[in-house]
């Protein structure tokens, strides 16, 4: 069903659809006494990180071993790619040792998508650059499914460096296909050439969003860009975009807050409101594992190494625990 | 008489205003007759178009310092093969070519090689870092004609200026990279050290991820690649303009890419100013849709425009405000070119495809023999294709024996080819040294079939002489 996944634009909505079904059955493998089933066993899944992110790849490393497939974790830092093996070489070492999914993380945009053309093996992007993080996108849904009931029709305001973000074109992306609404707010320097053909709103007006935003999407501001003339300083970024907790009480009731993490507590968003009851922070990263689990599921799961068929939930719960 | 007489050729001469089917003449290493009887040896050109050898303003033949991409042998043996008698090397080599050494290498090297007329550029500044002029007064007595730091922008106004002004001693052009490089390398630069990120960067690397990577629009922002903006290149194009205008110093705009820059040097043009530009023939040919497939092969600096740009550079050649077509051959070896995008070094080749590009893309359809065959949309007739390949960059840079007209008396430089012959871009079998041909795989109009240099063929019947 999914040759690769390398972006949120090249899936359906049967596709998220699916992925968010299957990740809704594997969640309930971790309340298990023990938290694995052996679905993937024999299949080997490569994290191939050459971007330091701890978060993400023991995310995918959790959700790999609860399906029982081996991994390794091979990060460019102290492997051969740090002697000067290029990136082209390590794939075809990797195609030449015959894994079955690669999960990467890269600082250049594109490279999941080029590494398709060297190896035979499924390709997962983890993140790369400003491009893409799909699987970062689909857990925002899936969280935002599980709390609100559905994503059709909601309100969401997508607020920061969008510019710099590959979660932003995930999620918007993803948030756009299942029939939410999207306004993208924050400062014109940090919005994206050429939002207007994104298909959202924009504002940089957050106070006037707010009352009508039924998910409000919080990206990291990285400081590095007050350097380059993006924003004048981080206090006045905090002050007219920045969320505390007089501007969570400007959202309608029922409204959840999310961030992709890591945050800049005091920058985008206060400590407390960080921690309000309606911050789904924590959540995301659990459901991260079951989101991760289905996508790895879908992928390599078939009797052929295939996507596996997910025509509705009994099916696939049945499979998940053959 | 012991020449040979080329038969049966349509003769396209925009020097000499012809256009017809004429017997040319050849003795030793000049054109003896036009339009006469057959005179020693007869060679069948029927159904073939001969032309002046073309001329290409602006390529990197990598030689000193990246011989594994290029050498001047190689670079000027893809030459003859695109029909090519005169090429202009820019001056990024490893050493840079900003004194007289470097250039008596490299004429050197080409005189040896045999395979066609090599004229390099020089430096700009001392080791494209645009600080220090470098002596120009050295490389013009060994014939420069003119100067460029191709690859790095001129960043000083002051530097340009001086540079635009000292140049006149010897009436000699400057050709500076029209990249205001604080809206693509972002706010204090990068530094000549970062040499790869001109379209003909000798060395390796594409800068960072800040560094632009593609044109910036719809595009780059969906890609996540850091867009080079079409304002980098019209504020430069711009401001060298006004520093050259009244100064009585000549301006030549490399590689315009923008619409945005065809018509700052329309608008300066019609002032009088002697501004000349040239185009290359991906800029009028590839679109950055291309870039989605995040294959280096399609990076290139300044980078594939939009469609909209695309159009503006076939019209600023087809009204002549474009001079020339000027391939911007750059050669990278595939370990270069294969990496991520963001660390790719810019350029593609472009001497062996230059010519069937523009007659599949440019030229109108025309009676050739019994057949009728043109590009879709013609925005050329062959012989307004053939001054912007040959004869204006001859006339533009003073380079005297090309570029026509073809006469009695005049060096037999010459391209013969057939302008119906469709063939497909094979990468491995281009006479460079690497492959990164945007045209791989594409089917092309229009093929050489034999070029002569001073009466001499360097490519004959398809193969080298």
């Amino acid at each position: 069903m999914i040759p690769h996944l390398l972006s949120m634009q090249d899936l359906s909505v049967d596709q998220i659809t699916a992925i968010l079904d299957t990740a809704e059955t594997l969640k309930e493998i971790a309340l298990r006494p023990i938290a694995k089933v052996p679905t993937l066993r024999g299949r080997t899944v490569c994290n191939l990180f050459f971007e330091d992110s701890t978060r993400t790849r023991i995310s995918f490393e959790i959700a790999a071993k609860r399906l029982s497939a081996d991994v390794i974790n091979f990060s460019a830092k102290g492997s051969s790619v740090s002697k000067g093996e290029g990136f082209k070489d390590t794939a075809l070492t990797l195609q030449a040792m015959g894994v079955d999914a690669i999960v990467v993380r890269h600082a250049a945009s594109g490279a999941p998508q080029q590494l398709t053309r060297w190896v035979d093996a499924k390709v997962l992007n983890a993140g790369d650059g400003w491009h893409q993080h799909p699987t970062q996108g689909l857990l925002d849904l899936f969280t935002i499914r599980e709390r609100l009931g559905h994503i059709e029709g909601l309100r969401a305001a997508v607020v920061g460096d969008v510019f710099h973000s590959r979660v932003a074109r995930s999620v918007v992306q993803g948030l756009l296909t299942m029939g939410a609404e999207v306004t993208i707010v924050g400062p014109p320097t940090l919005l994206p050439p050429r939002v207007d053909t994104w298909g959202t709103a924009v504002s940089h007006d957050l106070d006037a969003v707010l009352p009508k935003t039924d998910v409000l999407y919080l990206l990291r501001v990285q400081q590095e860009r007050m350097g380059e003339q993006f924003f004048p300083s981080s206090r006045e970024y905090a002050r007219i975009w920045g969320v505390d907790r007089d501007r969570l009480a400007r959202l309608p009731e029922g409204a959840v807050v999310m961030h992709p993490g890591p945050m800049n507590r005091g920058v985008e968003v206060t400590a407390d409101a960080a921690d309000a009851p309606n911050s789904m922070i924590q959540l995301q990263v659990t459901n991260g594992i079951a989101v991760r689990m289905s996508c790895l599921y879908l992928m390599l799961g078939g009797e052929d190494g295939r996507a596996a068929d997910v025509g509705g939930r009994g099916s696939n719960s049945e499979r998940v625990e053959a | 008489m012991s020449g040979f007489t080329l038969t049966g050729a349509r003769v396209v001469d925009p020097a000499g205003g012809r256009d017809e089917v004429a017997n040319v003449s050849i003795d030793g290493e000049i054109v003896v007759a036009v339009g006469g009887q057959v005179q020693g040896t007869r060679v069948d050109a029927d159904g073939l178009v001969l032309a002046p050898g073309l001329v290409d303003l602006h390529v990197h033949l990598r030689e000193p310092g990246r011989e594994d991409a290029e050498t001047v042998e190689s670079g000027t043996a893809a030459a003859a093969a695109g029909g090519f008698t005169a090429v202009c090397p820019m001056a990024n080599t490893d050493p840079v070519c900003d004194h007289a050494g470097v250039v008596e290498q490299v004429s050197r090297l080409a005189r040896e090689a045999g395979h066609c007329d090599v004229y390099p550029i020089g430096a700009i500044t001392r080791g494209l870092r645009g600080e220090e002029l470098a002596e120009m007064g050295a490389m013009a007595a060994q014939g420069v004609r003119c100067f460029s730091d191709d690859g790095m922008p001129v960043r000083s106004a002051q530097v340009m200026r001086r540079a635009l002004e000292y140049a006149r001693t010897w009436d000699a052009i400057i050709c500076n990279h029209a990249e205001e490089a604080a809206l693509t390398w972002g706010e204090g630069g990068r530094g000549a050290t970062a040499g790869g990120r001109g379209s003909g960067g000798a060395a390796g690397g594409g800068g960072g991820a800040d560094a632009a990577q593609m044109n910036e629009g719809e595009l780059s922002s969906l890609l996540g690649l850091a867009g080079w903006p079409h304002e980098a290149e019209e504020v430069m194009v711009a401001r060298d303009l006004i520093l050259a205008r009244g100064r009585g110093a000549r301006l030549h705009v490399p590689h315009v890419s923008t619409a945005g820059a065809v018509d700052l040097i329309r608008d300066a043009k019609a002032r009088g100013a002697r501004v000349t530009a040239e185009a290359a023939p991906h800029h009028f040919t590839l679109v950055d849709e291309l870039v989605t497939s995040y294959d280096p092969v399609y990076k290139v600096n300044p980078p594939l425009r939009t469609k909209d740009d695309v159009e503006a550079v076939r019209r600023g050649l087809a009204d002549g405000t474009i001079d020339a077509i000027a391939t911007d051959h750059a050669p990278h070896p595939p370990e270069q070119k294969e990496q991520e995008w963001a660390h790719a070094p810019c350029g593609m080749l472009g001497l062996e495809t230059a010519l069937a590009v523009t007659l599949t893309q440019l030229v109108g359809a025309e009676p050739v023999g019994t057949e009728l065959v043109g590009a879709e949309r013609p925005v050329l007739t062959l012989s307004q294709a053939l001054a912007a390949l040959s004869t204006n960059p001859a006339r533009s840079r003073d380079i005297g024996g090309h570029g026509g007209p073809i006469q009695p008396g005049g060096p037999a430089n010459l391209v013969l080819f057939d302008p119906a012959q469709r063939w497909t871009v094979d990468e491995r079998a281009l006479h460079s040294r690497s492959r990164n041909t945007p045209f791989a795989g594409t089917q092309l109009r229009g093929r050489v079939v034999s070029t002569l240099l001073r009466g001499r063929f360097t490519f004959r019947d398809g193969a080298l002489a």
